[in-house]
């Protein structure tokens, strides 16, 4: 018979912090971290106190001074004697606008293009396989500057439109005029507007919304609505009879006619361009820095997306395609309702990575002299105020923060859409 | 127990920083090499030529500076800056010294925390536009679209001139010269504006230089000068006397020609403590008592580079105007050497 017996109860020593493997790693941890923290604290220590040294301690009060200079695309109102926040400000919606531009054209373009790739026409496949190599492999820098140049070079100046025999005209119904400075197109104007309202006073963070294009969202929402529960009308008729009543007569006058009565009843017309001394004035100025980013990051990350879109088609076995026509679907619909759904839980995870890409591409802007946070921040106001450390930590921070949400976004998306495992 | 090892390491990192701090002068003397922050080519001022080798306006005063101090004018490192690195480079001690036209203003010289040691090209900022535009003020500008070097004091006086005038503008940002070139001549811009200096020797490059004019109003003072770091007086005193030097030898008619004759000793005692042979200046400075005559040997005196330079003479054709001495109804009087 054997008894057990407690081993003998030793006492914490503390060369068992080294010598005893239970307590090993721990050790070895903490010293590491104590050592990465003692680096980190040198390195900013440091910074402050050399920077101290030459009369520059860190301030971020340059941020409420008078910025002194003008942008040319603006979002809000600014002018040159707002702060340089309410610059920045500009600037990041700036970024932002061709951010987005450019991820919704950069999708809709990749996912063509990934699409064709692998389409069965000969032609039709080399052509997407040469664009694609054509545009991934040289860098994006070079098609902005490229694209801009042939903007500047061979489009006319708005000086050729003037004269009674102009060497340039207006296109689509005089109503768009086509220059070396961007492109001016009618904005929509309203007789009976509704005004604005301002928000946050004086502050630089201060923005005026449009009531009438709340009013149109909001009419406009509520007819998708009603056209959405018709249909789910429909479904259910179906359901229960077996018979589809005809309603997309119904659903298009339900999104159509409230959207247009309330256009009418606020007086909508077109504002068009004209020529007006130097510039055409009066419509919108699509610049030609914002178009050639916003070209030039479309392309060359959809060359990036179509590789994405066609790795992720490829992955769903062959078999789902071979039920899914033996079945009777056509090939449109195969790829539609049996393929992409499935083919989007392998493309967005790298999706994602391209929407980052894009975005914090879109900082090259300064090659073509669009005015983005980096321009404005991290470039004019650094060069006025001499605030290297802190405007371009705020940048980065900002950065950061833009990439982070998006992808939070995405990765939202991804989790709905992804596989659901039981 | 974290937080507390990390408060000492800011502290015993914070004591070490302290320590280290020397004069420039020093340390140029010790590396036996001059670190000249220079603009990354503005023909006339400071570009590469053929051979590669550095040459213009703001590199005679690098190469005088390195001439006075290390007595070589080739004891040179240049270190190209844009617009934006250019004072980055200065207050990091990453060059001795910037001479890359800069105009010298309040928040530059206090806030930045830098010394003007002087100013070696009075400038003001033009506009230039085509002839057919018909435009024969500035005034007239209104909706104009306007081509401006981004980061400079352009861009400023620019907004400031149009809201003085009430009248609006469009403004391109662009980052360099060459840039401008090609916007303003094909036309995506009306106006280009920038220092009157540049106008000119960009407009000197253009196939119909007499289809542009650069019009009457001199928007801005832009007195550009090298400057040095603030807070090491006695460096800044051997760049801004090595320029005083240059600009007082030419008003007392010292040239690279009849230099070595006048160094024997002259009747003009001013001559002859500014050349060495009397008194004690170069002492002073913590400089050979020839000093002065090494830096006019590296390429004369003011009025010798600037005619080989940007003068009348060269592509870039600048008239002396305000740049002349005082005694001929010009800006540049150089305090005396005594």
């Amino acid at each position: 018979m054997s008894t057990l017996t407690d081993p003998p109860k030793e006492s914490f020593r503390l060369s068992m912090l080294i010598y005893d493997t239970r307590y090993r790693s721990a050790t070895i941890q903490v010293v590491a971290m104590i050592g990465f923290m003692i680096l980190i604290g040198s390195i900013i220590s440091n910074t402050v106190h050399n920077l101290t040294d030459l009369g520059k301690e860190p301030s971020f009060s340059f941020l409420s001074e008078p910025a002194g200079y003008d942008i040319n695309q603006r979002l809000l109102d600014y002018d040159n004697q707002d702060s340089h926040m309410r610059a920045s400000l500009i600037g990041l919606l700036n970024t932002l606008v061709v951010a987005v531009l450019g991820c919704i054209t950069a999708t809709i373009l990749g996912v063509i293009i990934g699409v064709l790739r692998l389409s069965s026409n000969w032609l039709v496949a080399r052509l997407m396989t040469i664009y694609v190599e054509m545009f991934r492999n040289v860098p994006v820098l070079l098609w902005i500057v490229f694209i801009m140049a042939i903007l500047i070079e061979t489009l006319p100046a708005p000086r050729a439109f003037r004269g009674d025999t102009p060497e340039a005209t207006m296109s689509v119904f005089d109503s768009v005029a086509v220059t070396n400075r961007g492109v001016y197109v009618p904005e929509p104007l309203f007789h009976n507007s509704l005004g604005n309202i301002h928000v946050f006073g004086d502050s630089a963070l201060r923005f005026d919304v449009s009531l009438d294009l709340m009013a149109f969202l909001i009419v406009l929402g509520g007819s998708l609505y009603a056209s959405m529960r018709i249909r789910k009308w429909a479904d259910a008729l179906q359901e229960s009879t077996g018979r589809r009543p005809t309603i997309w007569h119904i659903r298009a006058a339900v999104v159509i006619v409230p959207s247009a009565l309330l256009m009418l009843v606020l007086g909508f017309h077109l504002g068009y361009p004209e020529l007006k001394g130097f510039n055409f004035s009066g419509g919108t100025h699509l610049r030609n820095s914002l178009i050639a980013l916003w070209l030039a990051l479309s392309l060359y990350t959809a060359a990036f997306i179509a590789e994405i879109v066609r790795s992720g088609i490829l992955a769903i076995s062959k078999g789902q395609t071979e039920a899914a026509a033996a079945l009777g679907l056509r090939p449109k619909r195969i790829m539609n309702l049996v393929v992409l759904p499935q083919a989007l839980r392998v493309i967005i995870p790298p999706l994602i990575s391209n929407y980052l890409n894009l975005t914090k591409n879109s900082s090259l802007a300064i090659a073509v002299g669009y005015m983005d946070l980096t321009g404005t921040l991290m470039g004019i106001t650094m060069n006025q105020t001499g605030r290297e450390l802190e405007t371009v930590l705020l940048g980065m921070l900002v950065y950061l923060t833009i990439s982070l949400l998006i992808s939070s976004a995405m990765n939202w998306y991804n989790n709905r859409v992804k596989l659901v495992e039981r | 127990m974290n937080n507390s090892v990390f408060f000492g390491a800011l502290t015993v990192a914070g004591l070490a920083a302290g320590a280290a701090a020397a004069g420039t002068l020093d340390d140029v003397k010790a590396r036996d090499k001059l670190n000249c922050g220079v603009s990354t080519g503005l023909v006339g001022f400071s570009a590469p030529n053929a051979n590669g080798e550095w040459e213009g306006f703001d590199i005679a005063v690098c190469r005088a500076v390195a001439a006075a101090v290390l007595g070589d004018p080739s004891k040179v490192e240049y270190v190209p800056t844009t617009g934006k690195t250019r004072f980055t480079a200065l207050a990091s001690g990453e060059v001795d010294v910037l001479a890359r036209n800069t105009t010298w203003t309040f928040s530059r010289d206090v806030d930045l925390k830098f010394e003007f040691i002087g100013v070696n090209y009075y400038d003001g900022q033009g506009f230039m536009i085509p002839k057919e535009l018909g435009v024969s003020s500035a005034k007239e500008l209104d909706g104009a679209t306007v081509c401006i070097q981004t980061g400079t004091t352009t861009e400023l006086n620019l907004a400031d001139f149009f809201r003085a005038n009430n009248i609006s503008y469009e403004p391109v940002p662009i980052e360099t010269n060459a840039e401008a070139r090609q916007q303003y001549l094909a036309g995506a811009c009306d106006v280009y504006t920038t220092d009157a200096s540049g106008l000119a020797a960009t407009r000197a490059t253009f196939d119909d230089p007499s289809n542009h004019v650069i019009l009457p109003e001199i928007i801005s003072k832009e007195p550009l000068g090298p400057l040095v770091r603030h807070g090491d007086n006695e460096w800044g005193d051997v760049v801004r006397w090595t320029l005083n030097a240059l600009v007082a030898a030419e008003e007392l008619g010292i040239t690279s020609a009849n230099m070595s004759e006048k160094a024997a000793g002259t009747d003009n005692p001013e001559i002859n403590r500014l050349l060495g042979s009397e008194g004690n200046l170069g002492e002073m400075l913590g400089l050979d008592a020839d000093w002065a005559q090494k830096a006019l040997a590296a390429g004369g005196n003011y009025g010798e580079i600037f005619a080989k330079t940007i003068g009348e003479d060269t592509p870039v054709g600048l008239a002396r105007g305000l740049n002349a001495q005082w005694t001929d109804g010009g800006l540049l009087y150089a305090p005396p050497f005594r």
